[in-house]
């Protein structure tokens, strides 16, 4: 689950973890009030959607006066943004955050993450803040020094001092930069993130680290334990298809094709949009019915597709372990009841109780209900239905 | 032979009494699996399906010699399901559990490896051995007794794959799904290690997704000592980036982990790399016939 900037850094303060002076607001009427109650002689304006690359897309502006503020607030708030990650349609800007100025000396990023490979945190800093760390991370990976922490005894004083020398810190700066990083650690762990970026944690002219930025995301499997972090849920930042279907228990992601998919696990999930493109179609979703599809389930995944106009056809691919074929075949009939469901559906349905779910839809007599023999043969009819290559 | 488990595993089922616990548990005694009974705090003296019930796993362990488990526990108790089986000295642990926090995992994997014991899973299919022993939530009847072991990061991914195989004319020796998640217990490498000693399994089809690194580590294993011939894909190949696709593995951030990547390492280890998730079963039959 990702946060709004102005929410991670509400965590930051929370934990110690030195911010500058802001607010979020919601109208350019409480701008002009809430850069004065800031006070200084410089502000940053900042569009909050949960993508990043925001400066670069012009949802981050700076303000040298408070009329300044107003102006950047007016033209960010409501502006369709769009940045590198947010993909072509843009993200509308429905909150900023004031923010005042500090004194800049220096610049780094700071961030932790999993290290898959090792399986467990590390901690990376670099000299090369404010760039897309992505970038500097293919082109000079020696700019970003990393440590990795052993879960079982945390960060160590060794290993802050490691990073804080290789980033060309003197003494004077290190004590600051340990509170700074033993903070961060602590949050993350804490926490339960999956991410935390600070991008960029300046080094101020009066030798203390700042966090300019910050990005959190959260492992989804331990919000049960975080009440206070689902609550930070900001519902339109996300894909109303995608809620609708996550209340189901269904995991949908929209693409651009015109072939539906309703599948069952991820793993097969990804390879049904594959063989789609394999051969030569183009998936318009993907979507895993989970191990509990029922009738109704089922019913409402066929809803969640068909709301996209682009589907010209829907390949059920689904393979019974958990899921029981049957339980599938009869929700297609009550998908066929409930929506009025125009456009072809091809069935591939094997594994536990395929026979007693092929008699079903046999026996249902229904026109636009194509059975495939197996998973290529499926992708095959799909792809054709839908109006071929 | 077969690796991990066998017809002679004494099988527990940590989470016995529950709805899923108690649905698959009767679905590996059909199959034949030796299921010595089960665990649910608080039931232990009971009896369910015909088996003692126990309140620990210690217990179990001490009355039954107990040597293999399958979780079915919530997530929230998944981690200490895990690290309970463990420290009583369970050498399989398969946990079928979804949705356990990695932290969790993190923790309850260290504490599996200092117990000498191997964890498989979390969030996956499970195990099993063709014809001797189920120990997962897998259609048993797909897997035909034969020479071929299958590893696998997805679940419906492995039956698809086992059925190709059987389809084309062979059987699977043994199929470990090892699940999708950040943290597994049980990687591509040690399933390998296992089947590289195994007289029975003539040739291995590994199946990855995108995300993390274990299918490039894989191949670099591969490559360096595994001479058995392997069958590769890699699902995800479409997959737009950024996007979590179902398993919280699957997501490709920044160049890492894309399925390009993956495909052109383990071809380089002199691996057939399917690039249809459908011809599976006809590339062993390549690979198998030479």
């Amino acid at each position: 689950m990702k946060i709004h900037e102005y929410q991670a850094k509400e965590l930051f303060a929370k934990y110690g973890i030195p911010i500058p002076a802001g607010k979020m607001i919601h109208n350019s009427e409480e701008a002009m009030e809430t850069a004065k109650e800031i006070g200084g002689g410089i502000w940053a304006v900042k569009a909050q959607i949960h993508a990043g690359g925001r400066g670069k897309g012009g949802g981050v502006k700076l303000a040298r006066t408070i009329t300044e503020v107003k102006e950047h607030a007016e033209s960010i708030l409501g502006m369709n943004l769009i940045t590198a990650q947010t993909g072509a349609e843009g993200q509308l800007v429905r909150k900023i955050y004031i923010e005042g100025g500090v004194d800049i000396a220096k610049e780094f990023y700071m961030g932790m993450v999993l290290d898959r490979a090792t399986e467990v945190p590390v901690m990376m800093v670099s000299t090369e803040g404010g760039m897309e760390i992505e970038k500097v991370a293919a082109e000079t990976p020696e700019k970003i020094v990393k440590v990795s922490i052993d879960p079982l005894y945390g960060l160590q004083a060794f290993q802050i001092m490691e990073m804080g020398y290789k980033i060309g810190l003197h003494k004077k700066e290190m004590k600051e930069f340990y509170q700074f990083a033993k903070k961060l650690y602590e949050l993350y762990i804490d926490m339960d993130a999956s991410i935390v970026e600070i991008n960029p944690l300046v080094l101020t002219t009066d030798d203390k680290f700042v966090a300019l930025d910050a990005k959190i995301a959260f492992d989804d499997n331990a919000l049960y334990r975080h009440p206070a972090i689902v609550e930070m849920r900001d519902f339109s930042e996300e894909e109303p298809a995608e809620l609708e279907a996550d209340k189901y228990g269904l995991s949908y992601v929209k693409l651009d094709g015109n072939v539906g998919c309703m599948v069952n696990g991820a793993g097969l999930a990804m390879s049904t949009m594959d063989i789609i493109k394999h051969e030569g179609g183009n998936p318009a979703n993907f979507l895993d019915v989970g191990g509990a599809a029922s009738a109704v389930t089922v019913a409402k995944g066929f809803e969640i597709i068909l709301k996209d106009p682009n589907v010209k056809a829907i390949f059920v691919n689904i393979f019974g372990g958990i899921v029981r074929c049957d339980r599938i075949a009869n929700g297609i009939l009550e998908a066929t009841k409930v929506t009025n469901v125009t456009v072809p559906i091809i069935v591939r349905l094997d594994g536990t109780n395929s026979d007693e779910a092929s008699e079903i839809l046999e026996n249902a007599h229904l026109n636009n209900i194509i059975p495939a023999k197996d998973l290529a043969d499926g992708a095959k009819l799909a792809v054709e239905a839908a109006g071929g290559r | 032979m077969s690796i991990f488990v066998n017809k002679d595993s004494k099988v527990i089922i940590q989470g016995f009494t529950g709805k899923e616990g108690t649905f698959h548990a009767q679905q590996c005694i059909d199959y034949g699996t030796n299921i010595v009974g089960g665990v649910t705090p608080g039931k232990g003296g009971e009896h369910h399906l015909d088996k003692d019930v126990f309140n620990t796993v210690k217990d179990a362990v001490a009355q039954t010699g107990a040597d293999v488990s399958l979780i079915f526990v919530p997530p929230a108790f998944g981690a200490d399901a895990i690290m309970e089986a463990a420290d009583a000295g369970i050498k399989i642990i398969v946990c079928i559990t979804e949705g356990i926090p990695v932290k969790d995992i993190m923790l309850a994997k260290k504490f599996v490896e200092k117990k000498g014991s191997r964890l498989i899973g979390p969030n996956c299919p499970g195990i099993i051995t063709a014809e001797e022993a189920k120990i997962g939530i897998m259609p048993g009847f797909i897997f035909k007794k034969g020479n071929i072991g299958v590893i696998s990061k997805s679940g419906t991914l492995t039956y698809e794959a086992a059925n190709q195989v059987v389809k084309a004319g062979y059987g699977v020796s043994t199929a470990i799904g090892i699940g999708g998640d950040p943290i597994i217990g049980t990687s591509f490498i040690d399933a390998l290690k296992e089947f590289k000693d195994d007289p029975e399994t003539e040739a291995v089809v590994l199946i990855g997704e995108i995300g993390g690194d274990l299918e490039i580590q894989a191949a670099n294993y591969i490559k360096e000592h595994f001479d058995k011939p392997v069958v590769a894909f890699i699902a995800g190949q479409t997959a737009p980036k950024g996007k979590r696709m179902g398993h919280a593995g699957a997501i490709i951030a920044g160049s890492a982990g894309t399925a390009a990547e993956k495909m052109e390492a383990l071809r380089d280890a002199g691996v057939f790399v399917s690039e249809s998730p459908a011809m599976i079963g006809e590339s062993i039959k390549k690979v198998m016939e030479g």
